[in-house]
């Protein structure tokens, strides 16, 4: 008998005739999810989590935003954009930005963001052709783009989101939280673990 | 890995005088038990929501087989491979084949309790494989040749000077002992493990049937790197992980960090299905999940089933008196802690482990704290209940209770004993009153004085009242 059979054939006959308990009716979500306004949560708890936030009118407007972003925080004004993102307006702004899958030296990566979970402050990157992983994830700096209309309140309706959109998930759904941070050592938080150190959010729309 | 769980006490003791590892355990009820109670009580309903865990975790335990089923199914559609594995050996061989039928040289593993459980490491050292684990306080353990001592952070038993010399002497570079400096120079030394590794190894926090995906939740983001640079990925899980709906998940996602580090979300939640697509720029390409049974199916018909529940969060372990003073060493394998105490002797044999079941005090925090409600208590006394019966006692007090039963069946010679320990106890109590220390019983009262009672049985009284 293969290794799957006699697993299963144990599970079948440990769980046999036994009862399915009843699934809960409701699944409680963190207090205020459901009652306040989904953008003021969204940008403080964003914020609670580490994250910097800013607004731009339009997508168009958006380099601009990034590029007194970094000025401001002493950057270099040359960044990986994914190539979904390619068509707006960098060099205008001044950035000199590469619309291709970031390599190990790249300081700035900028993506967009599927959605906005108000519940936690949260980002959602889905991967795909032209949003790589990698671009949230490699540069020390991640900047990205959320429209304002996709922030939603919790995640059950980011999933029903990703659903409706795309039918099956993409590969890779990531729930990014601020920046990354390790607690390992003496319980003391250090951020910027193996992931980004900045996390800057622009609220678009 | 080696269990050495029969060796609790003597290894508690050594605990007791650790005073660095005392220091270390003195900062749990802060960082992790009073960051909990904030969590929950910021989120509000955190008791209805533990019930409802405890009901997700139920729903699939009940049908643990037709989930397994639908989640392989899911999977195997969107291009991963699913491996099943009877135990721990074959997890490990599976592992390596993998790694051999892909030519991979270089591994880079995310923390993962059950590559821990399966001492996955060894075997793809002795296979002549490089493995690299890549979060900081897996990395500082790999380092020292340590095991981990508690299931969400690994290294807690240490501090930063010995991290200090752990990286001076591998690194070769300017020693520190700044904490935020240490982070950055493994962050330094491990990015360009990343890009040249072959294969990635991560556990699982859950497995979702609907979607065939495998969730993970870390704060690192060495995580997201091990999944997503590396062209293999191998995902390994125990078969108790797997929850049914996108929905579950959400539940789940809302208790896992708030009770391990009173987070509400961990930095990185990610949820992976499928292998890369014809036109993403990374990924895997090939994605292998292994379902480990190594004992777990077994468990699934007896009497400590509420285990297969547990979402490894910690939280027993930080909320337990005894592991906040002995720390996880003592424990003598992977898990420690109450869920410790229940999933070891349930893994490795209950003689194997026969003292972790008795380390507790039964006040019954793991049970309020455990995210799933899991009666820890109540399976802890199980499992004592079956040490008596297995008669895996140690010999002196079995025979000693033999002795007491044989006694007890005879009640005048009862009466002969007890009247005459009573006067042996009297006397033993000296002016004061008070017995310091009892032959034969010399480790029970080296803590312990007790009052010495007045020389006579309750019957000697009752008789004397009576007749009086
Ligand atoms: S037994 Fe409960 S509290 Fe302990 S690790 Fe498992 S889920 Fe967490």
């Amino acid at each position: 008998m293969s290794a799957r059979e006699a697993i299963l054939a144990r599970v079948r006959a440990a769980t046999a005739g036994t009862q399915v308990p009843p699934a809960p009716e409701v699944i409680p979500r963190a207090a205020g999810t459901l009652t306040e306004d989904p953008l003021l949560r969204f940008r403080r708890l964003a914020e609670t989590s580490g994250s910097t936030l800013d607004a731009a009118a339009s997508p168009a407007a958006a380099p601009g935003r990034v590029a007194a972003y970094l000025k401001e925080a002493g950057l270099p004004q040359t960044a990986v954009v994914w190539p979904a993102l390619a068509a707006l307006p960098w060099a205008a702004a001044g950035i000199a930005a590469a619309a291709r899958a970031p390599r190990a030296t790249d300081a700035i990566g900028i993506t967009a963001a599927c959605c906005g979970i108000a519940e936690t402050g949260t980002l959602l990157l889905l991967s795909g052709g032209d949003s790589p992983g990698a671009t949230s994830l490699v540069p020390e700096t991640h900047i990205a783009l959320l429209p304002r209309a996709c922030i939603v309140c919790d995640l059950e309706a980011a999933f029903a989101r990703v659903r409706a959109e795309h039918g099956a998930l993409p590969r890779a759904l990531a729930f990014i939280s601020g920046p990354s941070r390790t607690a390992d050592i003496e319980q003391t938080i250090v951020i910027g673990a193996h992931g980004p150190r900045r996390v800057h959010i622009i609220l678009i729309g | 890995m080696e269990v050495i769980s029969d060796k609790f006490r003597a290894a508690a003791a050594e605990s007791l005088a650790n005073t660095q590892l005392q220091r270390a355990l003195a900062r749990i009820p802060e960082r992790f038990v009073a960051a909990r109670a904030r969590a929950a009580a910021e989120f509000g309903e955190f008791e209805p929501l533990r019930a409802a865990g405890a009901a997700i975790r139920e729903r699939t335990l009940a049908r643990l087989d037709v989930l397994l089923e639908r989640f392989e199914a899911e999977a195997v559609r969107r291009g991963a491979s699913v491996h099943w594995a009877v135990d721990a050996a074959e997890a490990n061989r599976i592992v390596l084949d993998i790694a051999r039928g892909h030519g991979v040289r270089r591994i880079v593993k995310s923390k993962s309790m059950v590559t821990e459980e399966c001492a996955l490491n060894d075997a793809l050292e002795a296979a002549g494989l490089e493995v690299l684990e890549t979060d900081l306080g897996e990395y500082i353990l790999q380092l020292a040749r340590e095991r981990p001592s508690h299931i969400i952070a690994p290294v807690i038993h240490k501090n930063r000077e010995e991290v200090t010399e752990l990286f001076s002497a591998r690194h070769r570079r300017p020693r520190s002992t700044d904490i935020a400096a240490l982070c950055q120079e493994a962050r330094e030394i491990l990015r360009p493990q990343f890009f040249a590794a072959d294969m990635g190894i991560s556990g699982a926090n859950f497995l979702v049937a609907e979607t065939g995906s495998v969730a993970l939740f870390t704060n690192e983001g060495n995580g997201r790197l091990v999944t997503t640079l590396p062209r293999v990925h191998v995902a390994i899980a125990g078969i108790e992980k797997v929850v049914e709906t996108l929905g579950e998940l959400a539940a789940l996602a809302r208790l896992l960090p708030r009770s391990a580090t009173g987070q509400a979300i961990s930095n990185y939640f990610t949820l992976l299905t499928g292998v890369r697509g014809a036109t993403e720029s990374d990924g895997p390409e090939a994605f292998h999940i292994v379902l480990l049974d190594n004992g777990r199916s077994r468990l699934l018909g007896s009497e400590l089933r509420p285990i297969l529940r547990c979402i490894r969060c910690g939280a027993c372990l930080n909320h337990c008196p005894v592991y906040q003073t002995v720390g996880g060493h003592a424990y003598g394998w992977v898990y420690p802690g109450p869920m410790g105490a229940v999933w070891t002797p349930a893994l490795v044999g209950l003689e194997r482990a026969r003292e972790l079941p008795e380390a507790a005090t039964f006040c019954g925090q793991c049970q309020v704290a455990c995210p799933v409600m899991i009666p820890l208590p109540d399976l802890l006394r199980r499992l004592r209940t079956r040490t008596t019966a297995e008669h895996l006692r140690p010999a002196r007090e079995r025979l000693a209770l033999n002795l007491w039963g044989y006694a007890a069946r005879h009640p005048r010679l009862y009466a002969l004993l007890t009247a005459f320990a009573a006067r042996v106890l009297y006397r033993l109590g000296g002016r004061r009153g008070w017995v310091r220390r009892l032959p034969l019983a010399a480790g029970w009262t080296a803590t312990r004085d007790f009052p010495a009672g007045e020389g006579h049985t309750a019957r000697e009284v009752l008789r004397r009242e009576r007749s009086g």
